[in-house]
């Protein structure tokens, strides 16, 4: 696709950001073999040359001093917010209380302005403080020339050129030479060693805001004549509206209008109502007072959990596409002398961000439309807005503000194009505010999975046979369309794949089996990587007691014969996953104590993923307690190479272990003739905070590459959880969610 | 729609609004103050909590009529940015934010808590802050920021010689 981007851009970034006068602005161009140079826009003397740019995030520094830097991914509470500038300043050689961070508008199409796939600080780490070294440099050699002195003579610090002489110059005093000067064709970026603001645990900038009420979301925008809208969805999703009585709704102070609308989905379109007015209570009120009939038949079978996981038990019967096969499974399974079968399913789920999706959208007299919404990606909402309505993309402008969480949900744009198609018939500004209610039935949820698991040990405890078919509805099929009917879906893969999970069995049978729903699915935080490793390392779990071992020996034991296999894909360089593995295992076999004797009562589970480039386990401890079991605490390694700031792994690490346990023992998504059974928290819980364990978290140095560190958490959560339970309780959980004080006999 | 009279932090106001409408939305759609986050609207997670009179209440659950003539307080009447409450400096101090979106709602049960009970147990801290849900999960870090701010608070009293 060619990269579009209006001539205007530029211009109007520089009036956005309140500057006049000359600026260095930097960006970068994409080659066409995948690498990226840093470029100076300000050379550009044809604005037109800009659409071969991809400006991602860039620096902009005015004569007076100012120094901006752009995140260019929406801040959901994962920290872009910081780690973009980070990357950027380290390089540009500036503190962090020197800079304006502003979020990117989005209007420049071209590049990934998307928070997703844990990949903010994996995608930037190289490019962004390639774009900071640049632009350092070029102070630099403005600064030696000024003084006629040898670039080598001159360092950069804290905004500031430094002679070894002792004079200095600032960047706003060099701005207006560094303007002019060409980009440096190659760049020297810092070693690990020599980082000031990487990997450092600094206070985030956004957090005062947060404090006291300023920082402003996506709920809080507000725009002149803007007007509030609630929306009727249909109880079963897709069903049609047969008629609409809107008599007691106009009766309501303040309800402006009533619209027939629709919910625009990836995939398909949902019919809808709106209640227009001047108060978001008074389009609440006036939705309450409305009487829609809905034709809701034909769903009954394809929107009810209960077949859907009774399809999936069928399929497991038939053989899988394989991720990978090893050996020969079928033969080694029948020859072993100790066979295990299980199923392992995980239910549906919702995202249920405490901010639910909200946007302010205005469809203009000119038809251009203007956006103002917590969405993870501006970039890929000026795509589906302008492709929605027809119009050029450079007609589309979008404001991120704070995204009041998301976990994947707020990629998904159906919102965003539900206030869209009600502005362009009330033809104002409209403000759509999703109930909880809506968010929590009507979707996208992360898709329910089972898990049909076999295996075998031979007399020494090995194990010598190993099948995973997984089996689900894909998100690929489901949401964009692709053929999965005679493939393994790889995302389904993701964390269970050869690659990603490097135990070397000799017989192995991983793979995948489609089964269709028409309950609406999306990724959801850490995506299948949350549904598989449940059944894969609980029942890695199983066989390690059946064969007699502990479960992390047995683990160390396979990967240290696996050693010299599995390298992160595509990577030739660097530590392969294995020993990453076994490292992180020991690391975390030494921080919890794993080796002392428990008391009477007392478990321990253990369970390790790698996802997002990432490995992350958690050892669990727990004490029976009546029917149930109390979490005693959580103890986590997280391997995800180098960092920005370790502090904020770990508040993701925290946050990946609450969002994981509520997955496990809260409730979770079900539908019964179309329906959602769950409606707000009181019957879709979530975890609080007295039911908080103590956590625990270790770091691993290394000079890897970084990981995600948003999602990587998630995936081993549940598995040390019910391995933990296991050994404390002797049962044996393999179905999400359960009730951790009554537990399933 | 009737004319009704709100203290909000301290600042007398009258607002023409429907009496059933939420105390919520009265704050954050007809004062204009957005500190208070909707989550539920159902009293279930406590993003909406605002004091009434120094309690700490679901102001997504009562009705803007019930508040008039009582002493309503918000996040944003508990300090700024240059004069923080410590609680909040407490709360920067841990970096208990990750999103946000619900630490309004923490911070005002936060300082009711402290308010009733100065040096709060873990029991104590669970008892009055269940009813306040973090997504994202940072409660931990609200426990932890819950014992510095009752440190912060004694330190101050005893700076300024209370
Ligand atoms: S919005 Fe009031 S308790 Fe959730
Ligand atoms: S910080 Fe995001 S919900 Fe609490």
């Amino acid at each position: 696709m060619k990269p579009q981007l209006p001539s205007i851009d530029r211009r109007s970034f520089l009036k956005a950001a309140g500057l006049t006068g000359t600026g260095l602005l930097l960006g970068f161009t994409a080659r066409a073999n995948g690498t990226s140079q840093v470029v100076n826009l300000n050379a550009a003397a044809d604005p037109n040359a800009l659409v071969a740019f991809e400006l991602n995030p860039f620096i902009l520094i005015d004569n007076a001093g100012n120094i901006t830097i752009i995140n260019h991914r929406p801040d959901m509470g994962q920290g872009s917010w910081q780690a973009v500038p980070t990357m950027i300043a380290e390089e540009l050689e500036v503190t962090l209380d020197q800079i304006t961070i502003r979020q990117s508008d989005g209007l420049r199409k071209y590049g990934s302005q998307l928070s997703g796939g844990s990949s903010t600080v994996r995608t930037g780490w190289k490019r962004l403080r390639e774009v900071g070294a640049a632009a350092r440099q070029m102070f630099i050699e403005s600064a030696a020339a000024r003084w006629n002195v040898p670039v080598s003579e001159c360092h950069a610090e804290k905004g500031t050129v430094k002679h070894s002489s002792g004079k200095s110059l600032t960047y706003g005093e060099l701005v207006d030479d560094a303007s002019k000067r060409e980009v440096p064709k190659t760049v020297q970026l810092k070693a690990k060693k020599d980082f000031k603001l990487i990997g450092q645990p600094l206070q985030r900038p956004d957090i005062p805001s947060k404090v006291t009420g300023k920082a402003v979301f996506g709920m809080d925008v507000t725009v002149p004549g803007m007007l509030y809208a609630s929306v009727e969805h249909c109880p079963v999703i897709h069903g049609k509206v047969v008629s609409i009585d809107d008599s007691a709704t106009k009766k309501i102070p303040g309800v402006k209008a009533v619209v027939k609308t629709e919910r625009p989905m990836p995939h398909r379109k949902a019919e809808a109502v709106a209640v227009v007015a001047t108060s978001y209570w008074a389009a609440l009120q006036g939705r309450r007072a409305l009487k829609v009939q809905w034709d809701k038949a034909g769903y009954d079978q394809s929107m009810t959990t209960s077949t859907y996981f009774r399809e999936m038990r069928e399929k497991s019967k038939q053989d899988a596409f394989p991720f990978y096969t090893a050996g020969d499974f079928k033969a080694a399974y029948e020859a072993a002398p100790k066979k295990l079968e299980g199923f392992y399913e995980t239910p549906f789920l919702a995202h249920a961000p405490m901010e639910p999706e909200v946007a302010v959208a205005h469809v203009k007299p000119d038809g251009s439309c203007e956006i103002w919404a917590p969405v993870q990606g501006p970039d890929g909402a000026i795509g589906e807005v302008s492709q929605y309505l027809g119009i050029k993309p450079e007609q589309v402008k979008v404001t991120v503000p704070f995204l009041g969480g998301a976990f994947g949900r707020k990629a998904y744009l159906d919102f965003v194009l539900e206030a869209v198609h009600i502005s362009k018939q009330v033809k104002a500004p409209v403000k759509l505010v999703w109930t909880r209610e809506d968010d929590i039935t009507q979707g996208p949820y992360r898709p329910g999975m089972l898990s049909a698991m076999r295996g075998a040990v031979d007399a020494g405890g090995n194990i010598v046979a190993f099948e995973h078919k997984a089996i689900g509805e894909s998100i690929q099929r489901q949401v964009f369309k692709a053929n999965i009917d005679n493939k393994a879906d790889e995302w389904v893969g993701e964390s269970i794949n050869d690659k990603e999970c490097p135990y070397g069995f000799p017989n192995a049978n991983v793979g995948y089996n489609n089964v269709k729903t028409d309950i609406p699915i999306v990724w959801w935080r850490s995506v299948y990587a949350s549904n598989t490793p449940f059944g894969h390392e609980c029942f890695f779990d199983e066989l390690a007691h059946a064969g007699g071992k502990d479960p992390l020996a047995l683990r160390l034991e396979m990967l240290e014969k696996a050693k010299g296999t599995a390298k992160p894909e595509g990577q030739e360089k660097g530590i392969p996953v294995v020993d990453r593995f076994i490292q992180v295992l020991k690391v975390l076999r030494e921080k919890s104590g794993w080796e002392k004797p428990l008391a009477e009562g007392q478990g321990k589970g253990v369970a390790i993923a790698r996802s997002f480039g990432s490995q992350c386990a958690h050892a669990i401890f727990v004490t029976k307690k009546g029917n149930g079991v109390k979490i005693d605490r959580v103890v986590s390694v997280m391997d995800c190479g180098m960092y920005v700031n370790p502090d904020n792994v770990r508040a993701q690490t925290e946050g990946n272990i609450v969002y994981g346990l509520t997955a496990a023992v809260k409730n979770g998504i079900t539908f019964t003739n179309g329906q959602a059974d769950q409606t707000n928290f009181h019957d879709y819980q979530v975890l609080r905070l007295d039911e908080m364990p103590a956590v625990e978290i270790h770091l691993i140095e290394n000079e890897e590459a970084p990981g995600g560190v948003g999602e990587p958490g998630l995936p081993a959560v549940a598995p040390a959880l019910c391995n933990a339970i296991f050994a404390a309780t002797g049962k044996r959980i393999r179905t999400l969610p359960f009730d951790l004080n009554n537990l399933p006999s | 729609m009737a004319s009704l009279s709100l203290t909000i932090n301290g600042k007398k106001q009258t607002i023409d609004a429907d009496p059933q409408m939420p105390l919520l939305w009265a704050i954050r759609d007809v004062v204009g103050l957005k500190g208070t986050k909707f989550g539920c609207g159902i009293a279930q997670c406590g993003a909406c909590t605002v004091h009434l009179n120094g309690t700490p209440i679901r102001s997504c659950s009562t009705p803007v009529s019930a508040a008039a003539g009582k002493k309503i307080t918000t996040i944003e009447g508990i300090g700024t940015e240059k004069n923080l409450h410590p609680v909040q400096q407490a709360w920067i101090e841990e970096q208990v934010p990750q999103c946000g979106y619900c630490q309004s709602g923490q911070i005002m049960s936060a300082v009711a808590l402290l308010k009733d009970k100065p040096s709060p147990t873990d029991a104590d801290i669970d008892a009055a802050m269940r009813g306040n849900i973090c997504r994202c999960g940072t409660y931990g870090r609200i426990r932890k920021a819950i014992h510095t701010a009752a440190k912060l608070s004694k330190e101050t009293a005893s700076a300024s010689g209370k």
